[in-house]
């Protein structure tokens, strides 16, 4: 059951205990501080007490600070005069019993009066926005996102680390519940992003560098060498029809089937102009062939071209990086390295997707016919507490299963289809409907149990389970056993973080500012997520989320300012001895170091002193920790500061 | 006797200081607490904007005054909000940890913890587990400086 701080803590006495403390003019207790009444409870105060600083005993500053802080300025109090004691998520919401919970909230309240005792008026400085945005990943939660804030006219550039933008929305074949081509929706947004003029699409690139903060980053970015010239080539083909080197398994294709070394990933790829993969090519190895050179109508071929790399300004970055699945080869007992016929959900849409492999011919990758039988296995990889799994839900795997599997009924009614599964779930609009469109209306048979292990029996393979309703061990049958494998985030999603510095969770996936109510911003200032990158997410919520996190991106290009942290370092002149242990540890670059004439010790001398710029100090406070001397301290969080709060709680 | 000491020994509630930085150990600490996650009230938590902001003379200063246990919490390694912040961290209290030591203290008041924003779980996790180590070493009495009070 929810509660109300003073459900373990006695509130009134709090305010009670803490009246007597020297310098504390006036204390109460009240039901919801940062109601309306509560912040006219404190203006009031304010000018009734003539007080001079605030201690709010509340919920997590994380929370409403800045409603405080907004509540003392409208008081005429310096926003920065206010201290906050946390005393519901870090105490009364973790502590049962209210002597104990008392006691410590009196503690919090008692270390927040000596803090805020030290406390001085702090001004925000202001910084300006570059009005551009940077987005990572060129899928459809990337494509969304940019073409949503170029639409209200602000300049975004797409990054992709893949030849062509599209990402796996262009591999799937139909899209549930409504099963309408997947591409035939994607390409006209990837002809929309390409086509606008506000958007300018970087294929074939990756982030390189990020510095500086929000409003005002600056990304370098590595645009890898295609080795065709993208101005000249027409997009003929000519290349990839006359290159010898055609062994390459297509990464588009999943692997199903071989690409040439000079290639475009899919027909409908922008742009649509071929890269030679190097490591595929004659030439590059050899120093052979050079034939698509010669036979390049357009002479857009060039073997000597290098990675590029380009540096940008950017207001706001978004986080688009998408997914990939996890490696079912870590499941040994489903055989996949061993049996061609065990494949996985990906390689099933290429198999039925009529611009596949296949022409859309559902065929058995051992001996190309028709299978009799097909087993879906769900949750592979997902829901899985063990080192080689991943704990959480996949969300998209119960309906696309179900998809292929009334796919497969619809196209093939002759061929049994059974689906093992740990449970169906199926929220969303029209999806259990559809689930049981599959059971009902096309025979799907479905079987709650696990898959033990899938064996080779008779030129076919046996999928050996449980039947959790039946309470037995069951053998199926199976000529083709599809694997629904967990969704896991791109491989990059780490590094990525790192250079951003935006928070990431132990599945890699990235972390929201809120879980509730900032989805779709990182704790980072500036940074935004879109899309899988975020959280397992089916087409419409990606598309919902990559939206939301345009709007949140356009909400800080459309200002002109932003207010900066004041709580940054800053240097005592005087007991400053000019060593540098802080410029070595500061991360932004922001110490200098000046000749400067100081007063020291009642002698004027010129020295070098260190020099914090505040525009790009961010305020970790390393070098006030490395400083020898105490010279150096941090706005806010000063070394008294703190000091004072160890004395309180000590 | 015995049993006298044997009882204050139950009675023992020490006092811990926890240094959580912003980003990610406060937050994971705020998230403890949206889930109810309770751990012992002995831990009193001070915000520090990124563990790197701990000075060892806070530590010293909390153990002079009585302090029986101090913990950092910081983001983990490569996730800190100041890219390097926790390094520094790791090596500090690493150094501290020796001289500690030195003092007598036994190093195990002292701990250095990375919970991540998204672990309020194992917040309350090592809090439990740290107030259970400083229970049983006991009351910090090698550093207290008695006209500290
Ligand atoms: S911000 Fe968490 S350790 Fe640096």
């Amino acid at each position: 059951m929810r509660k109300h701080i003073a459900a373990t803590v006695d509130v009134a006495r709090v305010a009670e205990s803490v009246r007597s403390i020297p310098d504390v003019a006036f204390a109460t207790d009240y039901r919801y501080m940062c109601s309306e009444g509560g912040q006219t409870l404190l203006r009031q105060a304010v000018k009734e007490h003539g007080l001079s600083r605030i201690v709010v005993c509340a919920c997590s500053p994380r929370m409403h600070e800045a409603t405080f802080r907004k509540a003392a300025k409208a008081a005429g109090l310096n926003p920065y005069l206010v201290e906050i004691a946390n005393i519901r998520e870090h105490c009364s919401w973790v502590h049962k019993d209210k002597e104990v919970g008392t006691a410590k909230a009196i503690a919090l309240a008692k270390a927040a009066i000596a803090k805020v005792r030290l406390n001085t008026p702090l001004t925000a400085g202001e910084s300006p926005v570059v009005k551009r945005a940077l987005v990572i990943g060129g899928g459809i939660a990337g494509l969304q996102t940019a073409l949503d804030i170029a639409e209200a006219g602000y300049k975004v550039d797409i990054i992709e680390k893949s030849p062509s933008i599209g990402g796996k929305m262009a591999q799937l074949d139909k899209t549930f519940p409504t099963l309408d081509c997947s591409a035939c929706i994607l390409t006209p947004k990837m002809v929309d992003a390409a086509a606008h003029e506000n958007i300018t699409i970087h294929t074939y690139s990756e982030l390189e560098k990020v510095s500086g903060y929000v409003g005002q980053f600056e990304a370098v970015i590595r645009k890898k060498a295609r080795s065709v010239a993208v101005d000249r080539c027409s997009g003929c083909g000519l290349c990839m029809e006359k290159c010898p080197s055609k062994k390459a398994a297509s990464e588009f294709d999943e692997g199903l089937r071989t690409r040439s070394a000079i290639y475009i990933p899919f027909a409908q790829a922008i742009p649509n102009v071929p890269v030679i993969d190097r490591e595929q090519c004659l030439k590059f190895q050899a120093d052979k062939c050079g034939l698509c050179a010669k036979i390049c109508p357009a002479g857009a071929i060039e073997y000597g071209q290098e990675d590029e790399l380009i540096t940008n300004k950017y207001g706001a970055i978004v986080l688009a990086t998408g997914f990939t699945t996890i490696d079912p080869v870590r499941f040994g007992e489903f055989g996949y390295l061993h049996h061609k016929d065990v494949i996985t959900s990906l390689e099933f849409e290429r198999l039925t997707n009529a611009a596949g492999p296949t022409q859309g011919k559902l065929v058995k990758l051992s001996d190309g016919k028709k299978p009799k039988s097909i087993v879906f296995v769900s949750c592979v990889g997902s829901r899985d507490t063990t080192e080689r799994g991943k704990s959480y839900c996949s969300k998209i795997c119960c309906m696309y299963t179900a998809k292929h599997a009334l796919l497969v009924k619809e196209k093939y009614p002759d061929i049994a289809v059974k689906v093992f599964y740990i449970d169906v779930r199926t929220p969303g609009k029209g999806f259990d409907e559809f689930q049981r469109r599959a059971v009902e209306e096309y025979g799907v048979e479905y079987i709650k149990g696990m898959v033990g292990k899938v064996t080779e029996e008779g030129g076919g393979l046996a999928v050996h389970a449980s039947d959790v309703a039946a309470g037995t061990k069951i053998v199926a049958e199976a000529d083709l056993v599809v694997l629904a494998t967990a969704v896991t985030p791109s491989s990059d999603a780490r590094k990525l973080a790192s250079m951003l510095s935006a928070s990431i969770d132990t599945d890699d996936f990235y972390t929201e500012a809120h879980p509730k109510l900032r989805p779709v911003e990182s704790p980072t200032a500036g940074i935004f997520l879109s899309g899988v990158c975020q959280g397992p997410k089916d087409i419409p919520e990606t598309v919902a989320q990559a939206g939301a996190a345009a709007v949140k991106a356009i909400g800080l290009l459309s200002k002109d300012k932003l207010l900066t942290n004041p709580c940054v370092a800053h240097v005592n002149e005087t007991t400053c001895s000019g060593c540098l242990a802080c410029e070595k540890v500061c991360p932004y670059g922001a110490i200098t170091a000046d000749y400067k004439q100081v007063n020291s010790k009642g002698l004027k001398e010129r020295r070098l002193i260190a020099h914090v710029n505040e525009a790009l100090c961010q305020g970790c406070g390393a070098c006030s920790v490395a400083c020898p001397s105490g010279a150096m301290d941090l706005r806010g969080f000063s070394n008294k500061q703190i000091m004072a709060e160890v004395d309180a709680l000590c | 006797m015995l049993a006298e000491k044997q009882s204050t020994e139950q009675n023992f509630e020490p006092l811990i200081v926890a240094f959580c930085c912003n980003w990610c150990s406060y937050a994971g600490a705020d998230l403890a607490g949206t889930a109810r996650r309770s751990y012992p009230a002995n831990v009193k938590i001070i915000k520090v904007p990124c563990s790197c902001r701990v000075n060892p003379t806070f530590i010293l200063r909390a153990f002079l005054r009585g302090a029986d246990g101090v913990i950092i919490a910081g983001c983990h390694p490569g996730d800190c909000h100041y890219t390097t912040g926790n390094y520094f961290t790791r090596r500090r209290m690493t150094l501290l940890m020796g001289l500690l030591g030195y003092l007598g203290v036994d190093k195990a008041r002292l701990r250095v913890e990375w919970v991540s924003a998204a672990e309020g779980n194992k917040f309350a996790e090592v809090m439990t587990d740290f107030a259970g180590t400083i229970k049983a070493l006991g009351e910090n009495v090698k550093l207290r400086d008695l006209r500290c009070k």
